[in-house]
């Protein structure tokens, strides 16, 4: 079904409870549009996402998914609409949601010629955490017998690994995760699922290709097709097939 | 601006140059040391002093439009340097003719606010191609705007430069602009509006053209995809 | 500000252990971050060996070739001025392509614009990394062309020479920080950047090869006293003056 306007979910009586009282979503878009010359990348799109909930984001490539999320992490100001995250409304007060977002997009923003510690060390510095915390991720993701070789020699997998360490270094509220299970092989989705996955108990927003492994984490689907929201639900009242007919 | 803005700003134009022409010809003295030659002042310098200050207006607009972040600004800023760029050829070419004719050379280093205008045309030369080797359009419209900026505050510093390097000055009629004789006072005077009024002219003419087709490829995207 | 919550009671998945959340972390001071930065850079430009080496080399090669190019075995006075300052401004442009060239190609330009930081903290730790590459150039050309092509004693230039090479340096370190910002995200990057440097530099070359010139003359006066104070004054206006406005206009090279 599509729609435009505002939709909230109602709690899943079997979610795990955040324990949070927020009265305010973590999420909220009404109208966002952002341009590419004259192109729409992103037009017209509005929702709401509570705190502690998943939306996740369908569409084929070149859709909006990408352009959506950087708009979230502040790297992309709103052309026009309403947008807060956490509160703090953008693009004006981008500056103090900064800190509270964690960022997994295509590119791990990580310097292949530095070691995973270093890597770590450095955003760990950029955002103030101590840096007890690294060693702690470090072995969270498996990874502290590999960490102090550069990346460049380090599998894809890996380095997506330590990408997530990246991303949730600071405990950001919210996460922004553009495809984050690519590359990574079971076991290392396992590593990281408690991260990044639904057992983080954070507010989050993930790209996906895929149909059935996507809506099983989602609270709130959106579907996107040439920056057009043309599906938002649910995740309960939509399944895996109408997923797939975005794609055609 | 609408076409009675444009007519009047080019009749003016036309005017300002026809009062200027004869003023140049029939009214200023024949300047003792360098004859008839000299007249070529009339052209040079104000076509330099506009197109400086073409320079410094686009740098003003590029503050104007990284503070407002409208679009319309940067279209001005980039027409403003752009002409100022086409006048700046004609600075050189005026130049260059002055000092093959005062002093044999087609190229004098011992110029030097003509040396000065050259490694400012050198560096806005590269705002085209800065402009056009980048893809996404407001990057592009932004960072021409930081070009922009730092250039214009390039100009003033770049003459300083130049001109304490210079270790010895020409007798230079525009050294002694301050104290030109009162009929080629005038005439430089009324040259340099005109010149001013070129410039309005042609930016005008085209910030209209440019602005046409962007309403055109706008209407004609609405028409063709919805 | 949405709390996260406890994981005590949380399951442990698949022998990932979710660490418990940092502790509420102030944003980081500017210094800081600079310091960060430009640990960062150095850390890397030290891996890769990228810039330093090859602008040293470049700039002893150039060096030989102008021994051939002028046909002189020694220069002295305004011709050694001229070939010291057109070859450490060469040299410096290499080192000016390639200055943001990783931060572009690995995402660095998302990983700090997502930080709480002052973003000039990235121009500050750019222009000491660029300084510090400067510094380590002049120490290999400096002694190299006072071996291969300079006529008169450099010992008795070194003092005012020092003070040469640091006013210049540092405007050139400020608007190459500024050019290689505005090139690295554009097309044609390695050509557009010393296409945009060089016009702007000019009064630099200008004052740091007059100031150079009566260092390096024969029977020179050497020190500082023998530099006139006219070219250090407009070496120290261009640096204030772009100093300010590239401080001024970094931040919109770096936001969408």
């Amino acid at each position: 079904m599509a729609g435009h306007g505002v939709t909230t979910i109602a709690p899943r009586p079997s979610s795990p409870g955040t324990g949070d009282l927020e009265d305010e979503p973590a999420l909220r878009l009404d109208g966002l549009t952002r341009n590419y010359g004259e192109r729409e990348a992103l037009s017209d799109v509005s929702l709401s996402l509570e705190t502690g909930r998943t939306l996740v984001v369908f569409g084929p490539n070149g859709a909006g998914k990408t352009t959506l999320l950087r708009v979230l992490a502040t790297l992309l100001r709103p052309h026009s609409g309403d947008v807060e995250v956490l509160g703090c409304s953008l693009p004006e007060d981008a500056w103090a949601v900064r800190g509270r977002i964690g960022l997994l997009g295509h590119e791990p923003l990580l310097y292949r010629e530095l070691t995973a510690r270093e890597n770590l060390r450095f955003h760990a510095r950029l955002h103030g955490v101590e840096q007890a915390r690294v060693q702690e991720l470090l072995e969270a993701i498996g990874m502290t017998d590999r960490a102090e070789e550069p990346l460049r020699t380090l599998s894809r997998g890996m380095v997506q690994r330590v990408a997530v360490a990246r991303a949730v270094l600071h405990a950001p509220a919210l996460l922004l995760l553009d495809e984050p299970y690519a590359n990574l092989d079971p076991a290392a989705i396992g590593l990281v699922a408690g991260l990044i996955g639904a057992q983080s108990a954070r507010t989050r927003v993930v790209c996906s290709h895929n149909p059935a492994g996507g809506l099983a984490e989602a609270d709130l689907v959106l579907g996107l097709r040439a920056g057009r929201p043309v599906l938002l639900c649910a995740a309960a009242d939509v399944g895996p097939g109408e997923i797939a007919e975005l794609y055609r | 601006m609408n076409s009675r803005g444009l007519r009047v700003l080019s009749i003016s134009t036309v005017a300002a140059f026809c009062v200027s022409l004869c003023l140049v010809f029939f009214y200023a003295p024949i300047e003792a040391e360098e004859g008839f030659l000299q007249k070529i002042f009339y052209l040079h310098v104000p076509l330099a002093i506009v197109s400086l200050c073409g320079f410094v207006i686009g740098a003003l607009l590029a503050i104007a439009h990284l503070r407002t972040g409208d679009q319309r600004w940067d279209l001005r800023s980039y027409v403003a340097i752009h002409m100022s760029l086409i006048f700046g050829v004609g600075v050189l070419l005026t130049g260059s003719i002055w000092a093959r004719g005062s002093w044999g050379h087609w190229w004098v280093w011992s110029e030097p606010t003509l040396v000065s205008f050259l490694i400012v045309f050198l560096l806005y030369a590269t705002y085209q191609p800065l402009r056009f080797a980048i893809e996404d359009p407001e990057r592009q419209a932004r960072y021409a705007s930081v070009f922009a900026i730092t250039a214009g505050a390039f100009v003033p510093l770049n003459f300083l430069a130049v001109r304490l390097s210079s270790s010895y000055l020409h007798p230079r009629v525009l050294g002694s602009s301050s104290n030109l004789p009162a009929p080629m006072a005038l005439t430089f005077v009324v040259s340099l509006a005109a010149m001013a009024l070129l410039f309005a002219t042609l930016c005008s003419y085209e910030m209209t053209a440019k602005r046409t087709r962007i309403l055109l490829k706008s209407r004609s995207r609405i028409l063709g995809y919805r | 500000m949405s709390a996260v919550a406890p994981d005590t009671h949380l399951p442990a998945t698949g022998g990932a252990r979710v660490p418990p959340p940092a502790p509420r972390s102030k944003p980081p001071g500017t210094l800081v971050v600079v310091a960060a930065l430009l640990r960062k850079e150095l850390l890397v430009e030290l891996r890769t060996l990228e810039s330093v080496p090859g602008m040293s080399l470049f700039a002893v090669s150039t060096f030989v070739v102008f021994h051939f190019a002028l046909n002189r075995s020694s220069v002295d006075g305004d011709l050694a001025a001229g070939v010291l300052w057109v070859t450490l401004l060469f040299a410096a442009m290499l080192g000016v392509n390639r200055l943001f060239v990783a931060d572009a190609e690995q995402g660095g330009f998302d990983g700090f614009l997502l930080a709480p930081v002052d973003r000039s903290a990235m121009l500050a730790a750019k222009v000491l990394a660029l300084l510090a590459y400067l510094i380590v150039l002049e120490l290999v050309a400096v002694p190299a062309f006072g071996l291969l092509l300079l006529g008169p004693s450099l010992g008795h230039a070194l003092p005012g020479l020092l003070a040469v090479l640091a006013l210049a340096d540092v405007g050139i370190a400020v608007i190459g920080t500024l050019i290689a910002a505005l090139a690295v995200r554009t097309r044609a990057r390695d050509l557009l950047g010393p296409l945009l440097a060089l016009p702007l530099l000019v009064p630099v070359v200008i004052g740091a090869a007059r100031a150079s010139s009566p260092l390096l003359a024969l029977g020179g006066h050497g020190g500082v006293g023998g530099v006139p104070i006219k070219w250090l004054a407009t070496l120290g206006l261009y640096d204030l003056v772009f100093g300010l406005i590239v401080y001024a206009v970094f931040e919109f090279l770096l936001e969408d």
